[in-house]
């Protein structure tokens, strides 16, 4: 059994981790990262690449800002090309109803400092020729866009490598606690003492909370994906609809990907699945969205599992019950986008105790009186 | 079995070559009503394919000395088609478990996505060439030794008008000698292993003839007529601008020969059709002579999931005749879980028939060993997945400086394996080229994982 001794031991391996354990270096605090399978293979790695701040609770806003600033220089940083493109995100409205939630929706979001444009049917169709009729208007948010999700976590991981964090792959953690004086993480092979502990472990953020005594009930979210084979250049931005139901890219390669619904997750290894009706659906609504792609074959479906707050917002913060341990998970859908900041933000409130953002709503204590399991249904906005 | 068993159970059989349709018959024999899927538009599979109606030639000339077989299993799915439940042209391409047991199937076929849910499943799903890349191996002109075959028995035509075939494997005299019987020009036919392993296999060969065997005594029978086998060649490498030009190799001493040809037929042995059993849920083992993971299966062809059965080249070579006796086998064990009278007799017969065959089948594979010595002679620019266009320097490097050591990692970081075939035809090769370059055994690095579709699907439902 190996034995590490570290300033800060970091349970998970996603993006959420892998970005904390390069802050940490930075900050020159020694970081050992313990990943269950490998570092960017869970939500981080799989998830659809969506890089967005339009849509997303306001409260979110202020560090998905931040984030955005990062995601430019993130490829030099990472010395991997991550595939970033401000290719714009947007959000389109299928009746006037939902015209009015994307107009509600803007006017709050330009007090965040975030510029969205309102677009009637005849300016839409003049970009977006190619969007079927039942599409009626649009907010779009030039400033989104798309990555590729399966190489940002382990670039990050490879980074925190080369910065001398000890990362440590097919190491799950079986347990932790605080003796008083430090932590003690025990995983398969590796047992750790540490000052500080991050608790980054996705969907079994709650589990680990749990540990320590403290109530965070996280339901498994496992969006359903589908993607086509490469084809000519056509949807130009990453394309979302107001309630969710169903999203869209086309990849640089030419791959369109879509999403809709929720495939099934095992609870038992977490793996997650694809559900082949709730493919069908997502390919038969994006039909009505970009009619032009009648054609185009599809090649894979798949799923990933990530952690879903009752609120919909992660938990990010310290913990309620034990000093020196500090939460980041629960990103219900959406925590790709913020990943890059979620590790600076860790790294100060690891350092400082507090950070520059305000992390206020989402502390670990709103679910203190939270009582039994809590089970998560409906559409979820990526 | 201790859930409860449906007085009618639904059974589904997928894949009707030679396993799919000796299941299909056991299971009728019963007084059982399976649903036969498969792909094709008429049976037979991929040995006993047949041409589309009205294409129709003598079984002597389409499939030579199985002409017997072929006509008996021809006869039989003709028979049986009106006591199954038989889809052709219909492609199974997801699986999925179901609550409380069984399986849901989705479907493509003649009528559009169907959602078929069934108890029990037989998987039969046969095999395809494995492919190595070497130079020019993406020129037009350039098949599969299958696909090469599939040209003759489906389309009655070469492939081309002066062809060359390399392979390692007991397909390749097998289809030197249908081209030649076809009267097609053989410009070569190179085998990659040495001669050496099949002369001091093949009296162990003939203590069991088989379809695959006979293919072995081609080797012999097929230099005596004058053919231009070669065996031992290296360094294989096709010419062209736009397409096959010539081929060129290396004999056992290193001299280097080129011959003009306008096609080429080239694979090096088969890999398992296994996706099916993958989304079905089943386990996987690596077998270690043939290199590859296949789904476990019992030698009565259980798999570990206690509702799928296997028969075939879809979980493990054994070629045709062991593909009939396996399809068999597993039904009546099919039929024991489903609580039926056994024919203890007719169980051990087969027991004991497969056991012969798994030793002569030991014997082949040492006379035809996967040549993943190649692996090393393909250069850094050579493709090695096509449909991404990922060459062998960038599975490297990813190897060596980005930590892949696991394929679904090689995947995510290159792309390799990513596209329309998803990984079945570059996979095998990929595998090796990463486990090379890590200098690990090839089953450390794993397999892609299956996931729906099994083949591509249109995003619009056809009608
Ligand atoms: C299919 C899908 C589509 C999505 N689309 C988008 C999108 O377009 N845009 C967007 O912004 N977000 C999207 N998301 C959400 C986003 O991917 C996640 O919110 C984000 O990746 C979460 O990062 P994480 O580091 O918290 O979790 P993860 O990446 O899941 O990492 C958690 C890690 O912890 C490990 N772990 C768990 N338990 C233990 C243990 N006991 N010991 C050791 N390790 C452990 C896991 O193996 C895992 O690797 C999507 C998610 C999915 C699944
Ligand atoms: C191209 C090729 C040529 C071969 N030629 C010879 C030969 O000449 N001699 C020899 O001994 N062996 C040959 N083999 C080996 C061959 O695999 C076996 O001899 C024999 O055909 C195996 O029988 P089977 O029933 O296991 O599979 P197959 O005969 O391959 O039958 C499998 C059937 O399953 C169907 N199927 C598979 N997946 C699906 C799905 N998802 N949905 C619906 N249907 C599906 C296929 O269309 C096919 O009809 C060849 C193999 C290949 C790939």
């Amino acid at each position: 059994m190996e034995r590490l001794t570290v300033d800060v031991a970091i349970i998970g391996g996603g993006i959420a981790a892998c970005s904390a354990a390069v802050a940490l270096r930075e900050a020159g605090l020694t970081v050992a990262l313990l990943e269950k399978r490998l570092c960017g293979g869970g939500a981080s790695g799989v998830n659809f690449g969506g890089v967005r701040q339009q849509g997303r609770d306001f409260s979110e806003l202020p560090l998905s800002r931040r984030a955005r600033v990062l995601w430019d220089g993130l490829g030099a940083k990472l010395a991997e090309d991550v595939g970033f493109e401000a290719t714009g995100h947007i959000k389109l409205a299928r009746s006037e109803s939902d015209m009015a939630v994307l107009e509600a929706y803007a006017r709050d979001a330009a007090e965040y400092g975030l510029d969205l444009q309102l677009l009637g049917a005849n300016a839409l169709r003049a970009e977006m020729p190619w969007l079927g009729p039942a599409v009626v208007g649009a907010s779009l948010s030039p400033t989104d866009g798309q990555a590729n999700p399966r190489v940002v976590g382990p670039a990050f991981a490879r980074l925190a490598r080369r910065l001398g964090a000890e990362v440590r792959e097919h190491a799950p953690v079986r347990h932790a606690a605080h003796d008083g004086a430090g932590f003690t993480v025990e995983a398969e092979g590796v047992s750790v003492r540490s000052r500080s502990l991050v608790n980054a472990a996705g969907a079994y953020g709650g589990a680990v909370a749990g540990w320590f005594g403290e109530a965070a009930p996280v339901a498994p979210l496992s969006p359903n994906m589908v993607v086509t084979e490469p084809l000519p250049h056509l949807v130009t931005r990453s394309i979302g609809v107001v309630g969710g139901d169903v999203y869209v890219r086309q990849t640089r390669r030419g791959n369109v990907v879509l999403g809709g619904g929720r495939g099934t997750a095992d609870s038992v290894d977490g793996l997650a699945r694809p559900v082949s009706a709730t493919s069908l659906g997502a390919m038969d609504k994006t039909l009505t969205l970009i009619p032009d792609l009648a054609h185009a074959q599809v090649i894979r479906s798949w799923s990933g599992l990530d952690g879903e707050m009752p609120d919909h917002i992660p938990v990010i913060g310290l913990s309620a019950s034990t000093p020196g341990l500090v939460h980041a998970f629960g990103f219900s859908g959406h925590g790709f986008q913020l990943g890059p900041v979620v590790g600076e933000i860790l790294a100060e409130l690891v350092t400082q105790g507090r950070s520059a953002s305000p992390l206020h709503p989402f502390r670990i204590e709103r679910f203190a009186a939270w009582r039994g399991p809590y089970r998560s249904e409906g559409e979820i906005e990526h | 079995m201790s859930e409860p068993v449906p007085a009618e159970p639904t059974l589904a059989i997928v894949g009707a070559g030679p396993a799919g349709l000796r299941a299909a018959q056991v299971l009728t024999e019963a007084g059982l009503r399976p649903i036969l899927l498969d792909e094709g538009h008429r049976a037979g599979g991929q040995i006993y394919r047949r041409p589309p109606p009205g294409a129709e030639r003598p079984a002597a000339a389409l499939y030579g000395f199985e002409a017997g077989r072929a006509q008996a299993l021809h006869d039989l799915a003709d028979a049986l088609a009106s006591q199954i439940d038989y889809r052709p042209d219909t492609m199974v391409w997801g699986i999925a478990p179901r609550a409380p047991f069984g399986f849901d199937l989705d479907c493509l076929g003649p009528r559009g996505h169907e959602r078929i849910a069934v108890d029990r499943l037989v998987l039969a799903t046969g095999a395809m060439d494995r492919t190595l890349p070497f130079p020019g191996w993406t020129l037009p002109g350039v098949f599969t030794l299958g696909a090469a075959q599939i040209a003759l028995k489906a389309q009655g035509m070469a492939i081309g008008r002066r062809v060359a075939l390399v392979g390692a494997g007991p397909l390749l005299p097998l289809v030197a000698h249908q081209y030649a019987k076809a009267g097609a020009t053989l410009a070569a036919v190179l085998d990659v292993t040495p001669l050496g392993a099949k002369v001091t296999a093949v009296p162990r060969l003939a203590l069991l003839p088989g379809t695959l065997a006979k293919g072995v005594w081609y080797t012999v029978a097929g230099a005596l007529r004058g053919l231009p086998v070669r065996s031992g060649v290296r360094a294989i490498a096709v010419e062209g601008g736009r397409q096959v030009e010539a081929l060129t190799w290396d004999d056992a001493r290193g001299r280097r020969h080129r011959v003009a040809c306008d096609a080429v037929g080239a694979s090096f042995g088969l890999r398992s059709e296994a996706q099916a059993a993958d989304l079905a849920g089943c386990r996987f083992v690596f077998e270690p002579v043939t290199r590859q993971w296949q789904p476990e299966r019992s030698p009565e062809g259980r798999a570990s999931h206690p509702h799928v059965y296997l028969a075939g080249d879809g979980s493990g070579i054994g070629g045709a005749d062991v593909a009939e006796l396996q399809g068999e086998r597993t039904a009546l064990a099919l039929l024991a879980d489903l609580g039926r009278p056994r024919d203890a007799a007719r169980e051990a017969r087969l027991d004991r028939r497969l056991a012969r065959h798994a030793g002569f089948r030991a014997a082949l594979d040492a006379a035809y060993p996967y040549p993943h010595h190649l692996v090393d002679g393909i250069g850094d620019d050579e493709i090695v997945c096509r449909c991404e266009g990922i060459t062998a320097g960038t599975l490297r490097r990813a190897a060596t400086e980005r930590d892949a050591r696991e394929m679904n990692r090689l995947k995510a970081l290159t792309r390799a394996g990513m596209g329309r075939c998803q990984g079945r035809v570059c996979g095998h090769a990929a595998a090796e080229i990463l486990a090379r370059t890590l200098a690990v055994p090839v089953e450390t690095v794993g397999r892609l994982r299956g996931q729906a579709p099994i083949k591509p699907i249109p995003l619009r439902e056809p009608v």
